[in-house]
């Protein structure tokens, strides 16, 4: 900029054109003849950098965190096998704790949830609600076993190709699924 | 300034009328102009600072595909030419070099000039900035704490010795070998702002991104200070937030992989190699 401005200046002040560059002399009556601020649409204010650095620190109190979960592809956040694995882990020691706590506590509330009055209690249940609730506790533990697994996997610094990751995943939910049936529904 | 372009502007277009390969071109334009327009529209995230009680909201622009280049840059440089000057978005380089231009398209960080447009099918585009990001301006991000993080992980060489010849710290081949796949991170953010634990963890988390580059450092044979770099990833946050996502090694607009990277460091921590 200030070279450029500079350069109009010697042109503009060089009064006499000269005769070895007759062919700049329409372009210096041009440049002498126009003036040299920008023409701008817009009006701009002049700040100290004091200024400035407070404008910057009000900005930064105002600024919202972008978007995330909510848009970031469904199949990396929500069906992630990450997240999925806290989710079947957290689910299988739930129970577990559930039922222990249950447990303890059914002399004194009068409960029966024996192993005894349990299996009669569960035998008697339909086929499919029997299968059902195996599915529910059995689902969590095949996910959560297989996909341990392949984090062990992981650890060795194994199967970090992008193809790989994507096979894995289908074959882990796939895994998990068939697993958790056979367990629910096949013994 | 403005004065030296209109005066050649002025000079070149007289010049132009005596070229009769102008009114050539121009009737070769004509043809594409009869063509079935290509309609797309582009949802884009609007944020604007100088408004900052008025919520950020999904702008809806529709481009012709014909009169656009292929990728999804193309479409906002000419949205921002021709509709809307106000949009706002980084860009530099235009060829996946700089890492200006990282954006969330359709729900996937990547670089918008190497993202085509999808042609395939007729739904909307989404433009967001990189998530869980403080946006600055529509579709820029405040990369402050990002760049403050690289710093922190001492990128450059560090050593005592000299080198043998007092010239240049030479390496073997198979050494210079490790380093393929790390050097050329552009640190473009993109992997780091897919990571959900980056998301929630960011402050204490250095993510993706900076422990690839941390990796770099950790492998390179010339660098002196791998033990003290170690050490500092030897806690709960820096280094172990990485829970195997992988969001990363898919989102890398450069096909490298920050996951595979982090699975190194940890590996190396706990071998103690």
């Amino acid at each position: 900029m200030i070279a450029q401005r500079l350069g109009l200046a010697a042109m503009r002040s060089a009064t006499k054109p000269n005769a070895f560059f007759s062919q700049n002399i329409p372009r210096m009556v041009l440049a002498s003849a126009m003036s040299t601020s920008q023409a701008r649409s817009i009006s701009t204010q002049k700040l100290t950098p004091e200024e400035g650095q407070q404008i910057l620190v009000k900005q930064r109190l105002d600024r919202p965190v972008s978007p995330n979960l909510g848009i970031y592809k469904m199949e990396q956040t929500w069906f992630g096998a990450s997240a999925w694995t806290r989710i079947t882990g957290c689910a299988l020691s739930g129970a577990a704790y559930v039922y222990f706590t249950a447990y303890l506590a059914s002399p004194l509330l009068g409960f029966h949830i024996e192993s005894a009055a349990l299996a009669s209690g569960f035998a008697a249940l339909p086929f499919v609600v029997k299968g059902a609730i195996k599915f529910a506790l059995a689902f969590p533990f095949t996910f959560h076993f297989i996909n341990g697994i392949k984090h062990l996997v992981y650890d060795l610094g194994i199967g970090f190709a992008k193809a790989q990751i994507k096979r894995g995943e289908i074959a882990l939910w796939i895994s998990s699924i068939i697993g958790g049936g056979y367990l629910a529904f096949g013994l | 300034m403005a004065a030296l372009r209109s005066s050649s502007r002025i000079l070149s277009s007289s010049r132009a009328a005596f070229r009769p390969s102008a009114v050539f071109s121009r009737s070769m334009a004509s043809v594409s102009e009869t063509e079935q327009p290509r309609i797309k529209s582009f949802q884009i995230y609007r944020w604007n600072p100088d408004t900052p009680t008025e919520k950020p909201r999904l702008q809806t622009y529709s481009i012709d595909l014909n009169k656009t280049g292929p990728m999804i840059l193309d479409a906002l440089i000419k949205i921002k030419n021709e509709q809307d000057p106000s949009l706002t978005f980084r860009r530099s380089c235009r060829e996946g070099i700089c890492g200006s231009c990282a954006m969330n398209i359709n729900g996937q960080n990547t670089l918008a000039c190497l993202c085509r447009i999808p042609t395939e099918s007729a739904s909307d585009v989404k433009i967001y900035p990189l998530p869980h990001t403080y946006v600055v301006k529509d579709l820029v991000p405040d990369l402050t704490h990002f760049y403050k993080q690289y710093k922190s992980i001492q990128p450059y060489l560090q050593r005592d010795t000299p080198a043998e010849d007092g010239k240049e710290y030479r390496q073997s081949k198979a050494d210079r070998k490790k380093l393929d796949g790390l050097y050329e991170c552009i640190l473009c953010a993109c992997c780091s702002t897919s990571c959900p634990s980056y998301w929630w963890n960011s402050e204490e988390y250095l993510g993706p991104a900076i422990l690839l580059q941390s990796y770099r450092w950790l492998v390179d044979s010339r660098d002196e200070r791998t033990a003290e770099r170690k050490a500092k990833l030897e806690n709960s946050m820096s280094l172990y937030r990485c829970h195997t996502i992988l969001n990363c090694t898919r989102a890398c607009p450069k096909g490298l992989n920050p996951g595979k990277a982090i699975a190194e460091i940890k590996k190396q921590m706990s071998i103690g190699a």
